[in-house]
């Protein structure tokens, strides 16, 4: 009896829930919501959405781009992470309709299968993931890196990576993968 | 999350006037200035704050970082937290500013994290950010679930017996140690703070954290020019190398001359109610030689009047080690 309430627990709505949720659709279908233009991967989106949606939710619900990953939603784990005019935010922190006229940059915006990022390959050559769900987010992240003043020790990446957290602990990979391309950059420039 | 009205401030005077109607300017506050955001929306998202209109002040003239004719710096209100630790002048005149920075959030969060947001952010007590938990600071007249709970994280100084959070900020620490000015324009006009008067101890009103009224925008920080010839830097002591909020910091700027200490400026961090000045730590500093027995006493002038909680007595000792830490490392550059 009791496992049977636990297992059925997480499918109860509560009436409390019902009407909160009930709400949130309602608004976002009809009073409360605003227009909003936003510029994701070099589109122009004219959006309505709630004043509530984070640049996370807009992102995945309204424009379908679900690379962009929610592990926590309160700016603890990176998983969000996307670029707004280059430089890398969470976007569950962000209220979408703040970024008008900023340019997003999402893991879609990055590469696509066939031209992938040299982060993205450098990923896959050094087998930077197990689970994949913090993959995009380590990806948006390393390839802001590559023009922040980060100095060339693996502690230092170990340091400029520490706003994206990997539950399947593939840091030492993820850290490798980065170096690869910094490395090969450099042996470029030198070259 | 509450639904609320986006407000979008293109004059300083507009946002005032909007946010001059709120009924109070912290908690419960009904409108509220939005910057980076990453402090507001956590807490909207957890229904702990629940504003009816935020004005995001993202779009005001307060952006620049610029040298000041007397030799200080002033620092606008929406400069970006990774801005502001990788500007150059901060870098050479301000080390212990830019190392307090970059020890603070991730890169993320240093990106969207503005100077007045960084100066205003709540604490991070555990029952302040529940609800459904009694909580003095959230709930005036509710009790402090912490005193008898999880406070392994919280303050051994400026508690009081209605509230013992401990303010989160690293950038407020160095900020006190480097004597800031917050400059505020509001309703009545335009006014200026010492970071030592800027936030409140808990007292009985634990609700309150600052001196600002409905209304009161910050417009810049200002420091003083750096004092000759000091060295300054920040050390933070947490429970994982990287991401974490400090257990204990301390902030030291430091002028010697031959081995022997002119004039000295310390703040503690993660163990005060408020960003921690310590000048008593600074009077055992000033006039004598940079040895690890002056260091101790000023350590333990420092931490004298801490009072621990049930889970957090260990602060002291790390708060004083900390503190020592600081000022060998600082003074062997020197
Ligand atoms: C996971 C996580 C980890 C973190 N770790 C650390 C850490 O280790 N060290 C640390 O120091 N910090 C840390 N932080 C906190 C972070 O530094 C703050 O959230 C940030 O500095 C707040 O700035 P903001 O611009 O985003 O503020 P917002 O969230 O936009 O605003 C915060 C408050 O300031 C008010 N405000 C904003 N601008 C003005 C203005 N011009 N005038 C008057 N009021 C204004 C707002 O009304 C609001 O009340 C962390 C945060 C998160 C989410
Ligand atoms: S310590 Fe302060 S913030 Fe935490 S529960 Fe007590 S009153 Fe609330
Ligand atoms: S989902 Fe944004 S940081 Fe975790
Ligand atoms: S690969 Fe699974 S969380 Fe990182």
């Amino acid at each position: 009896m009791a496992g049977l309430l636990t297992t059925a627990g997480p499918a109860i709505t509560t009436l409390a829930q019902r009407s909160e949720k009930a709400e949130q659709e309602l608004s976002a279908a009809t009073k409360d919501a605003i227009p909003v233009t936003l510029h994701v991967n070099g589109q122009k989106h004219n959006l309505r959405i709630d004043p509530r949606t984070t640049l996370l939710d807009c992102l995945r619900e309204h424009l379908h781009l679900t690379g962009s990953k929610k592990g926590c939603d309160h700016g603890q784990c990176g998983a969000c992470t996307v670029h707004v005019n280059g430089r890398r935010m969470n976007s569950c922190l962000c209220l979408a309709a703040m970024y008008q006229g900023d340019e997003i940059t999402t893991i879609e915006g990055v590469g696509q299968p066939g031209n992938l990022h040299p982060i993205q390959e450098a990923f896959v050559a050094h087998d930077a993931y197990q689970c994949g769900y913090c993959t995009c987010g380590q990806i948006m992240s390393a390839v802001a890196l590559l023009s922040e003043p980060v100095g060339p020790e693996d502690a230092e990446v170990k340091e400029f990576m520490s706003g994206n957290i990997c539950r399947c602990g593939a840091y030492q990979n993820i850290v490798e993968a980065i170096q690869s391309v910094r490395q090969s950059t450099n042996r470029q420039k030198a070259g | 999350m509450k639904i609320f009205e986006l407000t979008r401030a293109d004059d300083p005077r507009q946002a005032i006037a909007a946010a001059a109607k709120a009924n109070t300017a912290q908690q419960g506050a009904d409108i509220r200035f939005i910057a980076g955001g990453t402090n507001l929306v956590d807490y909207m998202k957890l229904n702990v704050e629940t504003p009816r209109q935020l004005v995001d002040v993202n779009h005001l003239p307060f952006d620049k970082i610029e040298a000041l004719p007397d030799g200080g710096l002033s620092i606008g209100a929406v400069v970006r937290n990774s801005d502001l630790a990788y500007h150059p002048i901060v870098r050479k005149n301000y080390a212990v500013l830019s190392e307090a920075l970059l020890s603070g959030a991730s890169p993320q969060l240093r990106n969207m994290a503005t100077t007045a947001g960084n100066l205003l952010q709540r604490t991070r007590c555990m029952y302040f950010r529940d609800t459904a938990m009694p909580c003095n600071k959230r709930e005036p007249g509710s009790g402090c679930a912490a005193i008898t709970g999880v406070n392994r994280g919280l303050a051994i100084l400026g508690t009081s017996e209605h509230c013992i959070a401990s303010n989160p900020s690293d950038m407020n620490v160095a900020l006190a140690a480097l004597e800031a000015t917050i400059h505020i324009s509001g309703p009545k006009g335009e006014r200026s703070v010492t970071i030592g008067d800027f936030h409140l101890l808990p007292g009985n009103t634990p609700n309150r954290e600052t001196v600002l009224e409905p209304g009161d925008l910050i417009t810049h920080v200002t420091l003083p020019p750096p004092s000759p010839g000091n060295r300054s830097l920040y050390l933070k002591l947490r429970d994982r190398a990287s991401f974490e909020f400090a257990l204990a910091s301390a902030a030291v700027v430091i002028t010697a001359d031959g081995g022997k200490i002119t004039r000295a400026r310390v703040a503690l961090g993660g163990v005060g109610t408020k960003p921690w000045r310590s000048m008593e730590a600074e009077g055992e500093l000033t006039g004598q030689s940079a040895t690890q027995a002056v260091f101790q006493k000023a350590a333990e002038a420092a931490l004298r009047d801490a009072k621990p909680q049930s889970q957090n007595g260990f602060k002291v000792e790390l708060a004083k080690r900390c503190l020592v830490h600081a000022l060998k490392l600082v003074t062997q550059t020197a």
